[in-house]
Protein backbone atom coordinates (compact mmCIF):
# COMPACT_ATOMS: atom_id res chain seq x y z
CA UNK A 1 0.00 0.00 0.00
CA UNK A 2 2.82 2.32 0.38
CA UNK A 3 4.18 1.83 -2.42
CA UNK A 4 1.44 2.42 -4.53
CA UNK A 5 0.82 5.55 -2.73
CA UNK A 6 3.92 7.18 -3.30
CA UNK A 7 3.69 5.43 -7.00
CA UNK A 8 0.42 7.79 -7.90
CA UNK A 9 3.06 10.78 -6.14
CA UNK A 10 1.74 11.90 -2.97
CA UNK A 11 4.21 11.29 0.13
CA UNK A 12 3.95 8.69 2.95
CA UNK A 13 5.69 8.15 6.13
CA UNK A 14 5.11 4.67 7.55
CA UNK A 15 5.02 4.30 11.11
CA UNK A 16 6.08 0.63 12.08
CA UNK A 17 6.90 -1.78 14.89
CA UNK A 18 9.26 -4.38 12.25
CA UNK A 19 11.34 -2.39 10.68
CA UNK A 20 12.77 -4.90 8.71
CA UNK A 21 9.33 -5.68 6.95
CA UNK A 22 9.31 -2.10 6.31
CA UNK A 23 12.61 -2.05 4.21
CA UNK A 24 11.66 -5.30 2.46
CA UNK A 25 8.26 -3.91 0.92
CA UNK A 26 9.89 -0.84 -0.23
CA UNK A 27 8.73 1.82 2.31
CA UNK A 28 10.74 4.91 1.97
CA UNK A 29 10.43 6.91 4.83
CA UNK A 30 10.04 4.84 7.69
CA UNK A 31 9.44 6.02 11.61
CA UNK A 32 10.14 2.99 14.25
CA UNK A 33 7.20 2.72 16.21
CA UNK A 34 6.76 1.19 20.13
CA UNK A 35 5.43 -2.23 19.89
CA UNK A 36 3.32 -4.35 18.26
CA UNK A 37 0.34 -4.14 20.46
CA UNK A 38 0.91 -0.64 20.68
CA UNK A 39 2.92 0.84 17.98
CA UNK A 40 1.76 4.63 18.61
CA UNK A 41 1.92 4.93 22.48
CA UNK A 42 2.56 2.74 25.89
CA UNK A 43 -0.53 1.77 27.62
CA UNK A 44 1.31 0.84 30.13
CA UNK A 45 2.40 4.04 31.41
CA UNK A 46 -0.71 5.52 31.36
CA UNK A 47 -2.99 7.43 28.89
CA UNK A 48 -1.13 10.68 29.35
CA UNK A 49 2.40 9.57 28.97
CA UNK A 50 0.88 7.39 26.18
CA UNK A 51 -0.26 10.28 24.32
CA UNK A 52 2.75 12.10 24.66
CA UNK A 53 4.52 9.56 23.40
CA UNK A 54 2.18 9.41 20.39
CA UNK A 55 2.19 12.97 19.99
CA UNK A 56 6.30 12.98 19.45
CA UNK A 57 5.97 10.14 17.05
CA UNK A 58 3.41 11.96 14.97
CA UNK A 59 5.81 15.05 15.34
CA UNK A 60 8.65 12.48 14.24
CA UNK A 61 6.55 11.66 11.16
CA UNK A 62 5.79 15.13 10.37
CA UNK A 63 9.47 16.11 10.18
CA UNK A 64 10.64 13.09 7.71
CA UNK A 65 7.44 14.61 5.02
CA UNK A 66 9.54 17.68 5.45
CA UNK A 67 12.99 15.84 4.65
CA UNK A 68 14.59 15.17 1.09
CA UNK A 69 15.32 11.64 1.07
CA UNK A 70 17.13 9.82 -1.73
CA UNK A 71 16.08 6.20 -0.70
CA UNK A 72 14.83 4.06 1.94
CA UNK A 73 15.70 6.39 5.14
CA UNK A 74 14.55 4.67 8.83
CA UNK A 75 14.38 8.41 11.03
CA UNK A 76 15.45 7.21 14.13
CA UNK A 77 14.78 9.14 17.27
CA UNK B 1 25.76 -42.22 16.85
CA UNK B 2 22.66 -40.14 15.26
CA UNK B 3 22.62 -36.69 13.58
CA UNK B 4 21.28 -33.94 16.61
CA UNK B 5 18.81 -31.45 15.40
CA UNK B 6 17.58 -28.38 17.09
CA UNK B 7 14.49 -26.73 16.31
CA UNK B 8 13.46 -23.21 16.84
CA UNK B 9 9.52 -22.56 17.08
CA UNK B 10 7.27 -19.68 18.45
CA UNK B 11 5.26 -19.35 20.94
CA UNK B 12 2.29 -20.56 18.77
CA UNK B 13 3.65 -23.95 17.31
CA UNK B 14 5.33 -24.22 20.86
CA UNK B 15 1.72 -24.77 22.41
CA UNK B 16 2.39 -21.75 24.75
CA UNK B 17 -0.20 -19.36 23.59
CA UNK B 18 -1.50 -17.16 20.33
CA UNK B 19 -1.12 -13.25 20.11
CA UNK B 20 -1.38 -13.03 24.09
CA UNK B 21 1.59 -14.89 24.90
CA UNK B 22 3.80 -13.51 21.62
CA UNK B 23 6.03 -11.51 24.44
CA UNK B 24 7.18 -14.92 25.78
CA UNK B 25 10.97 -14.71 26.15
CA UNK B 26 12.90 -18.02 24.58
CA UNK B 27 12.95 -20.80 26.48
CA UNK B 28 15.01 -24.35 25.88
CA UNK B 29 12.55 -27.93 25.86
CA UNK B 30 14.43 -31.32 25.72
CA UNK B 31 13.56 -33.02 22.00
CA UNK B 32 10.34 -32.83 20.16
CA UNK B 33 7.61 -30.32 20.25
CA UNK B 34 4.87 -29.04 17.73
CA UNK B 35 5.75 -29.71 14.63
CA UNK B 36 9.25 -31.21 15.58
CA UNK B 37 6.81 -34.54 16.04
CA UNK B 38 5.85 -35.12 11.98
CA UNK B 39 9.73 -34.13 10.98
CA UNK B 40 11.07 -36.78 13.54
CA UNK B 41 9.09 -39.45 12.56
CA UNK B 42 9.67 -38.81 8.97
CA UNK B 43 13.77 -38.54 9.88
CA UNK B 44 14.07 -41.77 11.01
CA UNK B 45 16.08 -43.18 14.08
CA UNK B 46 19.64 -42.01 13.07
CA UNK B 47 18.08 -38.46 13.47
CA UNK B 48 17.48 -36.76 16.29
CA UNK B 49 15.62 -33.58 17.71
CA UNK B 50 17.35 -32.85 20.55
CA UNK B 51 16.01 -30.27 22.19
CA UNK B 52 13.31 -27.17 20.82
CA UNK B 53 13.54 -23.74 21.19
CA UNK B 54 10.46 -21.44 21.58
CA UNK B 55 10.24 -18.05 21.46
CA UNK B 56 7.54 -15.16 21.34
CA UNK B 57 7.61 -13.60 17.73
CA UNK B 58 7.11 -10.17 19.39
CA UNK B 59 9.79 -10.56 21.97
CA UNK B 60 11.76 -11.17 19.10
CA UNK B 61 11.03 -8.34 17.35
CA UNK B 62 11.14 -5.68 19.35
CA UNK B 63 14.33 -7.43 21.28
CA UNK B 64 15.98 -8.85 18.51
CA UNK B 65 20.18 -8.58 19.28
CA UNK B 66 19.31 -9.84 23.12
CA UNK B 67 16.76 -12.52 21.50
CA UNK B 68 19.25 -13.82 19.36
CA UNK B 69 22.24 -13.82 22.02
CA UNK B 70 20.19 -15.89 24.37
CA UNK B 71 19.13 -18.32 21.61
CA UNK B 72 22.86 -18.48 20.77
CA UNK B 73 23.68 -19.94 24.16
CA UNK B 74 20.71 -22.41 24.36
CA UNK B 75 22.15 -24.00 20.34
CA UNK B 76 25.39 -23.65 21.69
CA UNK B 77 24.88 -26.13 24.61
CA UNK B 78 23.39 -28.98 22.39
CA UNK B 79 26.28 -29.16 19.46
CA UNK B 80 23.82 -29.76 16.52
CA UNK B 81 24.38 -30.93 13.28
CA UNK B 82 21.73 -29.16 12.09
CA UNK B 83 19.66 -26.32 13.38
CA UNK B 84 15.82 -26.25 11.89
CA UNK B 85 13.63 -22.80 12.42
CA UNK B 86 10.13 -23.01 11.53
CA UNK B 87 8.28 -23.80 8.74
CA UNK B 88 6.58 -19.73 9.45
CA UNK B 89 4.42 -20.56 6.32
CA UNK B 90 2.77 -16.91 5.48
CA UNK B 91 3.71 -15.93 9.23
CA UNK B 92 5.43 -12.28 8.63
CA UNK B 93 6.83 -11.84 12.11
CA UNK B 94 7.32 -15.64 12.80
CA UNK B 95 9.27 -16.17 9.53
CA UNK B 96 12.09 -12.80 10.06
CA UNK B 97 12.78 -14.25 13.36
CA UNK B 98 13.45 -18.03 11.62
CA UNK B 99 15.79 -16.25 9.04
CA UNK B 100 17.55 -14.08 11.63
CA UNK B 101 18.09 -16.63 14.13
CA UNK B 102 18.83 -19.15 11.47
CA UNK B 103 21.56 -16.67 9.95
CA UNK B 104 22.99 -16.14 13.08
CA UNK B 105 23.95 -19.76 14.47
CA UNK B 106 25.11 -20.26 10.52
CA UNK B 107 27.67 -17.72 10.37
CA UNK B 108 28.79 -17.91 14.11
CA UNK B 109 28.32 -21.18 14.85
CA UNK B 110 28.83 -22.38 11.28
CA UNK B 111 26.23 -25.37 11.80
CA UNK B 112 24.52 -25.98 8.64
CA UNK B 113 20.97 -24.32 9.12
CA UNK B 114 17.52 -24.86 7.03
CA UNK B 115 13.83 -22.85 7.57
CA UNK B 116 10.39 -22.86 5.28
CA UNK B 117 8.52 -19.86 4.35
CA UNK B 118 5.60 -18.97 2.21
CA UNK B 119 7.16 -17.22 -0.92
CA UNK B 120 5.04 -14.30 0.30
CA UNK B 121 6.63 -14.28 3.58
CA UNK B 122 8.36 -11.09 3.87
CA UNK B 123 11.24 -13.51 5.86
CA UNK B 124 11.60 -14.75 2.35
CA UNK B 125 13.05 -11.85 0.11
CA UNK B 126 15.01 -11.18 3.07
CA UNK B 127 17.18 -14.30 3.95
CA UNK B 128 16.44 -16.28 0.71
CA UNK B 129 20.13 -15.40 -0.36
CA UNK B 130 21.34 -16.16 3.32
CA UNK B 131 20.08 -20.10 3.33
CA UNK B 132 17.87 -23.16 2.45
CA UNK B 133 14.11 -21.66 2.73
CA UNK B 134 12.08 -24.78 1.84
CA UNK B 135 8.88 -23.28 -0.54
CA UNK B 136 5.81 -23.79 1.35
CA UNK B 137 2.07 -23.17 1.27
CA UNK B 138 0.92 -20.17 2.78
CA UNK B 139 -0.43 -21.90 6.14
CA UNK B 140 -0.05 -24.69 8.11
CA UNK B 141 -2.15 -27.24 6.70
CA UNK B 142 0.22 -27.59 4.04
CA UNK B 143 2.62 -29.24 6.76
CA UNK B 144 2.29 -32.81 5.86
CA UNK B 145 2.99 -31.52 1.89
CA UNK B 146 6.51 -30.08 2.95
CA UNK B 147 7.78 -32.83 5.73
CA UNK B 148 9.70 -34.80 3.08
CA UNK B 149 11.26 -31.63 1.59
CA UNK B 150 12.41 -31.03 4.94
CA UNK B 151 13.77 -34.43 6.23
CA UNK B 152 15.62 -35.17 2.85
CA UNK B 153 17.34 -31.10 2.96
CA UNK B 154 18.13 -31.71 7.07
CA UNK B 155 19.77 -35.61 5.94
CA UNK B 156 21.74 -33.88 3.15
CA UNK B 157 22.99 -31.22 5.52
CA UNK B 158 23.73 -33.44 7.98
CA UNK B 159 25.71 -35.38 5.71
CA UNK B 160 27.49 -32.61 3.73
CA UNK B 161 25.78 -34.04 0.51
CA UNK B 162 25.62 -31.77 -2.45
CA UNK B 163 21.81 -30.16 -2.34
CA UNK B 164 20.46 -29.87 -5.85
CA UNK B 165 19.13 -26.63 -7.78
CA UNK B 166 16.05 -24.95 -6.49
CA UNK B 167 12.95 -26.75 -8.54
CA UNK B 168 14.63 -29.84 -7.65
CA UNK B 169 15.27 -29.44 -4.16
CA UNK B 170 11.92 -27.80 -3.41
CA UNK B 171 13.40 -24.18 -1.52
CA UNK B 172 13.31 -20.66 -2.87
CA UNK B 173 15.68 -19.72 -5.37
CA UNK B 174 18.97 -18.38 -3.58
CA UNK B 175 20.08 -16.17 -6.34
CA UNK B 176 23.59 -18.99 -7.04
CA UNK B 177 24.49 -19.66 -10.17
CA UNK B 178 26.38 -23.37 -10.70
CA UNK B 179 28.14 -23.86 -13.40
CA UNK B 180 27.10 -27.85 -15.47
CA UNK B 181 27.05 -28.82 -18.91
CA UNK B 182 24.12 -28.34 -20.84
CA UNK B 183 23.27 -31.32 -23.41
CA UNK B 184 22.06 -28.37 -25.37
CA UNK B 185 24.44 -25.12 -26.78
CA UNK B 186 23.21 -21.64 -25.91
CA UNK B 187 22.31 -21.03 -29.67
CA UNK B 188 20.28 -24.01 -29.46
CA UNK B 189 18.74 -23.62 -26.49
CA UNK B 190 17.48 -19.99 -27.26
CA UNK B 191 16.26 -20.73 -30.37
CA UNK B 192 14.12 -23.42 -28.70
CA UNK B 193 12.74 -21.05 -25.80
CA UNK B 194 11.89 -18.76 -28.52
CA UNK B 195 10.13 -20.93 -30.36
CA UNK B 196 7.97 -21.95 -27.49
CA UNK B 197 7.24 -18.45 -26.71
CA UNK B 198 5.91 -17.50 -29.84
CA UNK B 199 3.97 -20.68 -29.80
CA UNK B 200 2.37 -19.52 -26.45
CA UNK B 201 3.65 -22.22 -24.79
CA UNK B 202 5.60 -22.59 -21.26
CA UNK B 203 9.46 -21.62 -21.05
CA UNK B 204 11.81 -21.56 -18.69
CA UNK B 205 14.16 -19.07 -19.06
CA UNK B 206 18.13 -19.76 -18.02
CA UNK B 207 18.82 -16.63 -16.33
CA UNK B 208 15.77 -14.96 -14.89
CA UNK B 209 16.20 -11.12 -14.47
CA UNK B 210 15.45 -10.07 -10.82
CA UNK B 211 12.65 -7.95 -10.02
CA UNK B 212 12.76 -4.77 -8.08
CA UNK B 213 9.93 -3.11 -7.55
CA UNK B 214 10.89 0.13 -5.71
CA UNK B 215 9.26 3.23 -5.92
CA UNK B 216 11.15 6.58 -5.39
CA UNK B 217 10.80 8.65 -2.87
CA UNK B 218 8.46 11.79 -3.38
CA UNK B 219 9.77 15.30 -2.65
CA UNK B 220 9.63 16.26 0.68
CA UNK B 221 7.07 18.67 1.65
CA UNK B 222 7.69 21.88 2.48
CA UNK B 223 5.58 23.14 5.04
CA UNK B 224 3.03 20.67 7.05
CA UNK B 225 1.05 23.52 8.62
CA UNK B 226 -0.49 24.30 4.52
CA UNK B 227 -1.08 20.55 3.62
CA UNK B 228 -4.06 18.06 4.06
CA UNK B 229 -2.79 15.01 5.78
CA UNK B 230 -4.98 11.49 5.64
CA UNK B 231 -4.62 7.99 8.16
CA UNK B 232 -3.97 4.92 6.30
CA UNK B 233 -3.43 1.74 8.26
CA UNK B 234 -3.23 -2.27 8.08
CA UNK B 235 -3.76 -2.19 11.79
CA UNK B 236 -7.54 -3.70 11.27
CA UNK B 237 -9.10 -0.53 12.75
CA UNK B 238 -13.07 -0.65 11.68
CA UNK B 239 -16.33 0.52 13.21
CA UNK B 240 -17.62 -1.38 16.17
CA UNK B 241 -19.82 -4.05 14.81
CA UNK B 242 -17.27 -4.03 10.94
CA UNK B 243 -19.63 -3.10 9.04
CA UNK B 244 -17.48 -4.53 5.90
CA UNK B 245 -16.63 -7.53 7.17
CA UNK B 246 -13.29 -7.04 6.79
CA UNK B 247 -11.10 -10.04 7.41
CA UNK B 248 -9.47 -10.33 10.88
CA UNK B 249 -6.88 -11.66 8.23
CA UNK B 250 -5.34 -12.50 4.69
CA UNK B 251 -7.76 -9.01 4.04
CA UNK B 252 -9.59 -9.21 0.50
CA UNK B 253 -11.60 -6.15 1.52
CA UNK B 254 -10.51 -2.71 2.43
CA UNK B 255 -12.88 0.10 4.36
CA UNK B 256 -12.82 3.82 4.35
CA UNK B 257 -14.58 5.50 7.48
CA UNK B 258 -15.86 8.86 8.20
CA UNK B 259 -13.82 10.85 11.32
CA UNK B 260 -15.53 14.35 10.73
CA UNK B 261 -16.47 16.20 13.95
CA UNK B 262 -14.18 13.41 15.74
CA UNK B 263 -11.79 14.67 18.09
CA UNK B 264 -10.56 11.36 19.65
CA UNK B 265 -10.82 7.49 18.34
CA UNK B 266 -13.14 6.43 20.55
CA UNK B 267 -13.76 2.79 21.74
CA UNK B 268 -17.43 2.88 21.68
CA UNK B 269 -17.02 4.20 18.00
CA UNK B 270 -14.32 1.74 16.42
CA UNK B 271 -12.37 -1.71 17.08
CA UNK B 272 -10.02 -3.84 15.47
CA UNK B 273 -10.38 -7.03 13.81
CA UNK B 274 -6.86 -7.32 12.88
CA UNK B 275 -5.93 -11.63 14.21
CA UNK B 276 -2.34 -11.01 14.15
CA UNK B 277 -1.66 -9.19 17.59
CA UNK B 278 -2.94 -9.13 21.06
CA UNK B 279 -5.90 -6.50 20.42
CA UNK B 280 -6.49 -6.05 24.20
CA UNK B 281 -4.74 -2.12 24.22
CA UNK B 282 -6.11 -1.09 21.14
CA UNK B 283 -9.28 -2.39 21.71
CA UNK B 284 -9.41 0.55 25.05
CA UNK B 285 -7.66 3.03 22.74
CA UNK B 286 -7.84 2.97 19.18
CA UNK B 287 -5.97 6.22 18.80
CA UNK B 288 -2.41 3.76 19.32
CA UNK B 289 -2.95 2.97 15.93
CA UNK B 290 -5.16 5.29 14.47
CA UNK B 291 -3.43 9.11 16.21
CA UNK B 292 -6.69 10.74 15.63
CA UNK B 293 -6.04 12.72 19.29
CA UNK B 294 -2.97 14.19 18.44
CA UNK B 295 -3.43 14.95 14.91
CA UNK B 296 -6.64 16.71 16.02
CA UNK B 297 -4.73 18.81 18.40
CA UNK B 298 -2.30 19.87 15.72
CA UNK B 299 -5.12 20.88 13.16
CA UNK B 300 -5.85 22.84 15.99
CA UNK B 301 -2.71 24.36 16.60
CA UNK B 302 -2.24 24.92 13.23
CA UNK B 303 0.82 22.42 13.08
CA UNK B 304 -0.87 20.69 10.29
CA UNK B 305 -3.05 22.22 7.61
CA UNK B 306 -5.79 19.73 7.50
CA UNK B 307 -6.72 16.37 8.51
CA UNK B 308 -9.09 14.20 5.82
CA UNK B 309 -12.40 13.55 7.20
CA UNK B 310 -11.93 9.93 6.53
CA UNK B 311 -9.52 7.10 7.34
CA UNK B 312 -8.49 4.25 5.24
CA UNK B 313 -7.94 0.43 6.58
CA UNK B 314 -7.82 -3.15 5.99
CA UNK B 315 -6.12 -5.66 8.12
CA UNK B 316 -2.34 -6.64 7.43
CA UNK B 317 -1.71 -9.84 8.80
CA UNK B 318 -1.51 -12.61 6.14
CA UNK B 319 -2.70 -10.17 3.59
CA UNK B 320 -1.18 -10.94 0.37
CA UNK B 321 0.80 -8.92 -1.25
CA UNK B 322 -0.97 -8.61 -4.64
CA UNK B 323 -4.35 -7.53 -2.87
CA UNK B 324 -2.34 -4.87 -0.66
CA UNK B 325 -1.48 -3.45 -4.02
CA UNK B 326 -4.71 -3.32 -5.73
CA UNK B 327 -6.07 -1.75 -2.32
CA UNK B 328 -3.33 0.57 -2.80
CA UNK B 329 -3.81 1.05 -6.17
CA UNK B 330 -7.87 1.84 -5.65
CA UNK B 331 -7.88 3.66 -2.88
CA UNK B 332 -4.64 6.11 -4.05
CA UNK B 333 -6.88 7.85 -6.88
CA UNK B 334 -9.75 8.43 -4.39
CA UNK B 335 -6.59 10.07 -2.16
CA UNK B 336 -5.43 12.25 -5.32
CA UNK B 337 -8.78 13.26 -6.08
CA UNK B 338 -9.68 15.20 -2.61
CA UNK B 339 -6.64 16.85 -2.88
CA UNK B 340 -4.39 14.95 -0.26
CA UNK B 341 -0.85 15.97 0.35
CA UNK B 342 0.91 13.59 2.53
CA UNK B 343 0.02 10.10 3.92
CA UNK B 344 0.67 8.68 7.66
CA UNK B 345 0.81 5.11 7.24
CA UNK B 346 0.36 2.85 10.19
CA UNK B 347 1.31 -1.24 10.86
CA UNK B 348 1.03 -3.12 14.10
Amino acid sequence: MVKEIERVGIPVVHMCTVVPISLTIGANRIIPAVGIPYPLGDPTLGEVESKKIRRNLVERALKALETPVSGQTVFED
Amino acid sequence: MSKRIVHYINQFFGGIGGEEKADVRPEMREGVVGPGASLAQALGEDYEIVATIICGDNYFGENIDEAVAEIMEMVKKYEPDVFVAGPAFNAGRYGVACGTIAKAVAEQLEIPVLTGMYEENPGADMFRKDMLVVATPNSAAGMRKVVPVFTTLIKKLANGEEILGPAEEGYLERGIRVNYFAEERASTRAIEQLLRKVKGEEYHTDYPMPVFDRVDPCGAVTDVSKIKIAIVTSGGIVPQGNPDHIESSSATRYGIYDITGMDTMSPEDFMTVHGGYDRQFVLQDPNLVIPLDVLREMEKEGRIGELANYFVTTTGTGTSTGNAKAFGEEFSKKLLADGVDAVILTST
